[in-house]
């Protein structure tokens, strides 16, 4: 994986000491929290409900053993004993107290870690393919060009202060599993005939309270181009980019006021200028950025199939694990293996510093010391023999982390909500843990086969609902938390929106409205391989919102 | 009625105005205010105290006395009230006397 060279770590213990200095003098009082509240931010530092709230920034997701470790550390030294993984494949930590930031990001720093850009109107951490360098389906890694743009965005001048914050997010296999279209840029690799390649870039993406599936600009830039294009994009939206109204101020509300065509023009115009600028990349530079990524050296293991078949045989609960949490490998013996942050009734995302230790420790054992953060909340052991499952498996199972639900309907993305959150309107986790606890009977979940529920306490979308195959959104109605269902959305690469079914739901009653959809969706699908999302598509909404509502309309 | 709410600055912890000007991290025993005069005094000491580094972000919030016993308006004040309604290990409601009213 990447490792800082001089220039990073200056430049991360730089901001450690210009940090610490700014809280002694806001505890000191030389600084007001109108002038502090700012610097704070720019470097992870919020203010919820309880607490402050520290978000880390983990780069595309990608974590050494030796980090989880100290986040571990962190977690029991700084805070009360856990981390929240996020959907932006961050961490959040939920109680530290300000006093104490200046060490923990010294801390943070010593094994190459920061918070800068996890807040502000700058371009925020970038994300991609939790599976990336593992993934048999991948055309390139998508990391060593996150890892560009990361370089070329940290602490850059002219986009510091963009009229709002900025997401990009780049995917390196035809399934995006990095929700591209759903980011203000969204960067799908590819190659073209020739067997070059590059990327077809999707701008104006977003969730929120105005929600978009971004527009595509190019089908094919070359991966030379990147970072000219990308500040093509970047330098229209801030210099077109509404500063008057902050919930108009995101990419995607320029894109749909300006309309696609005369924005591409836009950008196009400015891409001239730049296309050979010092913004070329050189090809040498790319390949040396490349060679910070280039997988470990994987010894053959062709024992895996033999040892998997025989644990198959002797264990269900394995072969549960291995049917659900297992991703193709790009080699043979090996396997991508999804640790589910999403035990029955557990806080989806949340990880103890014991369990955190446990995974080190496991990924040094089992997996090249490598993990990886998904924006489904999930960990990630991205290269593990197939003959080491069992093991691996044997040792998740007793910290409680071998639940067997990646993609099922109890693997919920949920955002912290009001139990946290001082934006939210109403709580998120609680619901997951509900439906979770519903739906934890294993036969019934892999009968019900492959189901996204995501689940945000606010408008803001940080649960993603809108892209949920079923979505929940919290408001606040008359005092009371009140839920309201879309159906039909999709994060991948037929990325949709979803659409909202009818009247929302009072907390004790949205656990059932999702029962009842899911089981509409078994007595109406053609067969086991019809998905709920499928079968969506195919039927609509209608006998949906028969199921749902239909009582009431005959009532009435 | 109202009472002030806000965050301590040194540790982020939520606290509240209580009758002797201290600022207690127990809801319970917050200052009750009942009128106009009683909010334009807990807003003069909210802008004091925001001045001297006290606190970030008070907010005068409306409450109910239920039973006897101190219950905020808004769901998210009741959260504040109690730390995180998942975790009753954590926040106020794992100290001594919280009183936690969420529904």
């Amino acid at each position: 994986m990447y490792r800082y060279d001089e220039f990073d770590h200056a430049v991360v213990e730089a901001r450690v000491d210009q940090f610490r200095d700014q809280v002694t003098r806001r505890l000191s009082g030389e600084l007001t929290e109108e002038h502090f509240k700012p610097l704070r931010l720019m470097n992870g530092v919020y203010l919820q409900l309880h607490s402050y709230m520290l978000r880390i920034a983990i780069p595309y997701g990608t974590l050494a053993s030796r980090q989880l470790r100290m986040l571990a550390h962190i977690a029991r030294e700084y805070d009360k004993g856990y981390g929240h993984f996020t959907t932006r494949q961050n961490l959040q930590f939920h109680w530290p107290a300000l006093k104490d930031v200046p060490d923990i990001l010294e801390k943070l720093a010593s094994v190459e870690m920061h918070c800068i850009q996890t807040s502000g109107n700058c371009i925020r951490n970038v994300t991609a393919d939790h599976f990336a360098g593992a993934a048999a389906d991948e055309v390139a890694d998508p990391r060593p060009y996150a890892e560009i743009l990361r370089q070329w965005s940290s602490l850059h001048p002219e986009f510091s202060y963009l009229p709002r914050k900025f997401k990009i997010a780049v995917t390196g296999a035809d399934r995006d599993r990095a929700a591209v279209q759903v980011h203000d840029i969204g960067l799908h690799l590819k190659k073209n005939a020739a067997g070059e390649l590059g990327f077809t870039v999707y701008v104006g993406g977003g969730l929120g309270r105005t929600p978009f599936v971004a527009k595509k600009l190019r089908d094919f830039l070359p991966e030379q181009d990147l970072l000219a294009y990308v500040t093509a994009i970047l330098r229209v939206y801030n210099l077109q980019g509404r500063r008057d109204n902050k919930y108009k101020a995101r990419i995607k509300i320029l894109v749909h006021e300006t309309g696609t065509a005369e924005l591409t023009e836009m950008v196009e115009r400015e891409f001239v200028h730049l296309r050979d600028s010092e913004l070329k990349l050189p090809d040498q530079d790319i390949r040396a950025i490349e060679t910070y990524f280039t997988p470990p050296s994987l010894p053959y293991r062709p024992e895996g199939d033999t040892v998997l078949s025989e644990a198959i045989t002797h264990d269900a609960g394995f072969a549960a694990w291995a049917r659900r949490n297992l991703h193709t490998h790009k080699h043979p013996d090996y396997a991508s293996v999804t640790i589910s942050l999403k035990g029955i009734g557990e806080v989806p995302g949340d990880m103890s510093a014991e369990q955190m230790e446990t995974v080190a420790d496991l990924a040094d054992q089992f997996a090249f010391s490598e993990i990886r953060v998904s924006h489904e909340q999930n960990l990630i052991l991205p290269h593990v023999a197939r003959a080491d499952l069992k093991p691996l498996y044997d040792r998740l199972l007793a910290t409680g982390l071998a639940t067997a639900n990646a993609g099922l309907v109890t693997d919920i993305i949920a955002c912290p909500g009001l139990d946290y959150c001082a934006l939210a309107n109403a709580r998120s986790i609680p619901i997951a843990q509900g439906i979770a606890e519903r739906f934890a009977d294993q036969a019934r979940q892999e009968e019900i086969g492959d189901l996204k529920i995501k689940i945000s306490g606010c408008i803001n979308a940080c649960g993603h609902h809108h892209v949920g195959h079923i979505g929940i959104l919290g408001v606040e109605k008359k005092g009371a938390e009140l839920y309201q269902v879309t159906l039909g959305g999709s994060g991948d690469e037929n990325a949709a929106l979803g659409d909202i079914i009818g009247r929302g739901f009072g907390p004790d009653e949205i656990v059932d409205a999702v029962d009842t959809l899911v089981n509409t969706y078994l007595d109406y699908r053609q067969d086991r391989a019809e998905t709920f999302l499928a079968a969506y598509q195919r039927l609509g909404s209608a006998p949906f919102k028969e199921a749902l509502y239909g009582g009431e309309a005959k009532v009435a | 009625m109202k009472l002030l709410a806000a965050n301590r600055l040194s540790d982020g912890i939520a606290v509240w105005l209580g009758p002797d000007g201290s600022w207690v991290e127990d809801i319970c025993d917050a200052d009750i205010v009942h009128d106009a005069v009683g909010e334009e005094h807990l807003t003069a000491v909210a802008r004091a105290a925001v001045a001297a580094n006290q606190i970030v972000d008070p907010e005068l919030i409306d409450i109910d006395l239920v039973d006897g016993h101190i219950r905020p308006r808004r769901l998210r004040e009741r959260i504040r009230a109690a730390g995180p309604s998942i975790h009753p290990n954590l926040g106020k409601q794992a100290a001594r006397n919280a009183v936690v009213h969420l529904t």
